[in-house]
């Protein structure tokens, strides 16, 4: 178990771009830190760099206090699981997760004792004995974890483990891989491009974005304080809506309608002739089901629906809007980044499964206005960012995760 | 294939046996003549009239053992060391090819193919001299080197194909799993190019077989002569005989070892060993 610091780290390929550009990031022991971002934006070259598959041009990989750079793979003690698995098919389940185990020349019995105890935690008693071919997309999963946790590594990489199983599986497994990390407590850095994984598995995720890093934040902070218009955008589903707007003296005047900013966000915002406000989904809802509680805390509006969608738990509406032109085409770069693709200026809404909406017809909206987000369009900056609020989400977080490794560690101390 | 009608699936029986009748009949036709007797070898008709071991007997027991018996053991031998060298010496330059990228790899390629291509015929008696002066004319490496230059190059371009169908994460994942280049190219990499292996060293081993150019030309003793060159030398019992049942005899004897080989191997050659290395 060790912490993982990269200072200022650089990957440039033959061509001189940088894959990954002047990434610093600290990683701390028994943390479970997410690497997220749309598909190039160098999250699997940094992992690659970390487990030393991939040369680092500048900069300092530390693991556990070591300076690793010029160090090969084996020297590390890491731990991966590749995105296809990559099992040994000549070996048995057996075999393939005591590998590394017979690379260190463990006696035989020691081997034994260790494979059935990781078979155990990954339930793959009875399979140890078959070939990978023979095995679910699960269960080689399971048996790629278990060649990862048979050993005593450092860390733990995994890179889009779970990409390669259907919708089903991908939830047992992201659960399983929840359990595991907290029940052994060991340091992991996880590859991945679903954004569902990055908020459920991650003490903290790392958003990146053509090699940069955006924002390393708690998945709550990211969602609440979104540091720029790229990572509000990535992270939830379905996405922030961005209208454009302007603001003077603290009123925000945008296609449904204008409202007022509290002092600390109009004193962060000033003038501006033209913004960009984000309002999550779920910040709307059909003003005839709105508490009365909570009306004065929004505005209402009317506006045509074009579609809606009932899913049984929820219900989206789509709201066309206008927008001026540079700022329909931002939009629609930011969309094809983000690997979506919206194609019309519209607004998602959610609002709750009971409401009668019809399309096509006028309705009346409340939104809530309390926590919406006013972004620089030129930087993307998010302009009204609390970050004391968001550093504080994160304090609690790293708090919530500290204990539990206290816990996870006070518990196998008492099982041994 | 349930999608084919009957009438389909008869005319594929009738074509498939047709192909094999084609290719099969040479093959019976030489067994049909080592069974014959000497007089019945131009009798015009396909069976013997008579069945007999004569022709075994002489070319195993009789006047020609001498020179056939002597040939088999030095085929077999210079013919397995020439694959095993080229299987051993193709696998690391196959590697080296499939996986790292050095300056010239495609010259290695170009001239391994021209080298494949390039006639026999014109180089053996260039050869011929210089085996002679340097004292390998005759005599086992005299045939392997030659034979190597045969088996190299086709070994290096199956086995680096073989190679490349290995997914470079295997070496990767074990490499991260604690082995050196060196392990990880003995137990992942060796491992699953296996069938690769199989496949390369049985063209390799029928290429040299086959060979009777180096083997007329580069020898002239027992010490060293394969089969096919001395088969050539083979006489009938009076200058006014043809020692064709003998040569029959031997061609089937010279026959069954590549058909063994094919057969035990068949399975090894077929079997796609990296199913479910990857996602399934």
């Amino acid at each position: 178990m060790a912490s993982v610091e990269m200072r200022n780290i650089v990957k440039k390929y033959g061509d001189g771009y940088p894959a990954v550009n002047d990434v610093s990031l600290d990683i701390a022991d028994g943390e479970f830190m997410i690497l997220v971002g749309p598909s190039g934006c160098g999250k699997s070259t940094l992992l690659r760099m970390v487990v030393g598959l991939e040369d680092i041009t500048s900069g300092d990989m530390i693991i556990g206090g070591k300076r690793v750079n010029d160090l090969a793979p084996r020297e590390r003690n890491l731990a991966m699981v590749f995105q296809n698995y990559a099992l040994y098919p000549h070996l048995t389940v057996f075999e393939n997760i005591a590998f590394p185990l017979r690379l260190q020349k463990v006696p035989d019995d020691e081997v034994r004792r260790r494979v059935n105890e990781a078979a155990e935690v990954l339930e793959l008693k009875e399979h140890l004995e078959r070939k990978p071919a023979n095995l679910s997309g699960g269960q080689r999963q399971r048996v790629a974890m278990g060649r990862a946790i048979v050993r005593d590594a450092e860390v733990f990489l995994f890179d889009e483990p779970l990409s390669n199983l259907d919708a089903k599986l991908r939830g047992q497994m992201r659960t399983e891989i929840a359990r595991l990390q907290r029940r052994l407590g060991i340091t992991t850095i996880y590859v991945t491009h679903d954004q569902t994984e990055a908020m459920t598995l991650g003490d903290r995720v790392c958003v990146l974005r053509k090699g940069v890093v955006q924002q390393v934040a708690s998945p709550r902070e990211l969602y609440e304080q979104p540091a720029n218009l790229f990572v509000a955008g990535f992270i939830g589903s379905p996405p922030m809506n961005f209208l454009p707007a302007s603001v003077s003296g603290g009123r925000v005047r945008f296609p449904f309608g204008e409202f007022t900013l509290d002092e600390r966000r109009a004193a962060a915002v000033g003038d501006r002739d033209l913004v960009l406000v984000g309002v999550r989904p779920e910040y709307f809802e059909d003003a005839k089901l709105v508490d009365d509680a909570k009306r004065d805390r929004g505005i209402t509006f009317t506006a045509r629906v074009d579609v809606t969608e009932w899913l049984g738990d929820a219900q989206f509406a789509y709201i066309p809007f206008e927008a001026p032109e540079e700022i329909v085409n931002q939009l629609r770069d930011l969309s094809r980044e983000l690997d979506s693709d919206q194609l019309r200026t519209q607004a998602v809404v959610s609002i709750d499964a009971s409401s009668r909406m019809r399309e096509g017809h006028e309705a009346e909206f409340w939104m809530d206005t309390r926590k919406v987000h006013v972004f620089d369009p030129k930087t993307g900056e998010n302009l009204t960012r609390d970050a004391e609020a968001g550093a504080e989400l994160t304090r609690m977080a790293a708090e919530e995760r500290e204990a539990q490794v206290a816990e996870a560690r006070g518990a196998a101390a008492a099982a041994s | 294939m349930s999608t084919m009608s009957t009438r389909e699936k008869t005319w594929w029986i009738i074509a498939g046996i047709a192909i094999v009748i084609y290719a099969l009949f040479p093959i019976a036709w030489i067994v049909s003549l080592s069974l014959k007797a000497p007089a019945d070898i131009s009798n015009g008709q396909f069976l013997p009239t008579i069945f007999t071991w004569e022709n075994y007997e002489l070319i195993l027991a009789g006047d020609a053992a001498e020179l056939f018996l002597p040939a088999l053991v030095n085929s077999f031998g210079i013919c397995l060391i020439a694959t095993a060298l080229a299987c051993i010496l193709s696998m690391f330059a196959a590697y080296a090819i499939a996986r790292l990228d050095f300056p010239g790899k495609k010259i290695i390629l170009s001239t391994a193919l021209a080298v494949a291509i390039f006639p026999v015929i014109s180089i053996v008696t260039p050869l011929f001299n210089l085996w002679r002066q340097i004292g390998l004319y005759d005599t086992w490496p005299g045939l392997i080197i030659p034979y190597l230059s045969l088996t190299l190059p086709i070994s290096i371009w199956t086995m680096s194909a073989f190679f490349r169908e290995i997914p470079w994460e295997m070496e990767q994942a074990a490499q991260v799993d604690g082995a050196t280049s060196w392990q990880a190219f003995r137990k992942v990499i060796v491992p699953l190019a296996a069938p690769g292996v199989f496949t390369t060293a049985i063209i390799a081993f029928f290429l040299a077989w086959n060979d009777f150019v180096y083997g007329i030309s580069l020898t002239s003793t027992s010490a060293a002569r394969p089969v096919p060159a001395a088969l050539g030398l083979f006489s009938g019992a009076s200058q006014f005989e043809d020692p064709t049942g003998a040569i029959a005899a031997a061609a089937v004897i010279v026959t069954i070892p590549v058909i063994i080989l094919v057969l035990l191997f068949q399975r090894r050659i077929v079997a796609g060993l990296t199913n479910g290395a990857v996602k399934g």
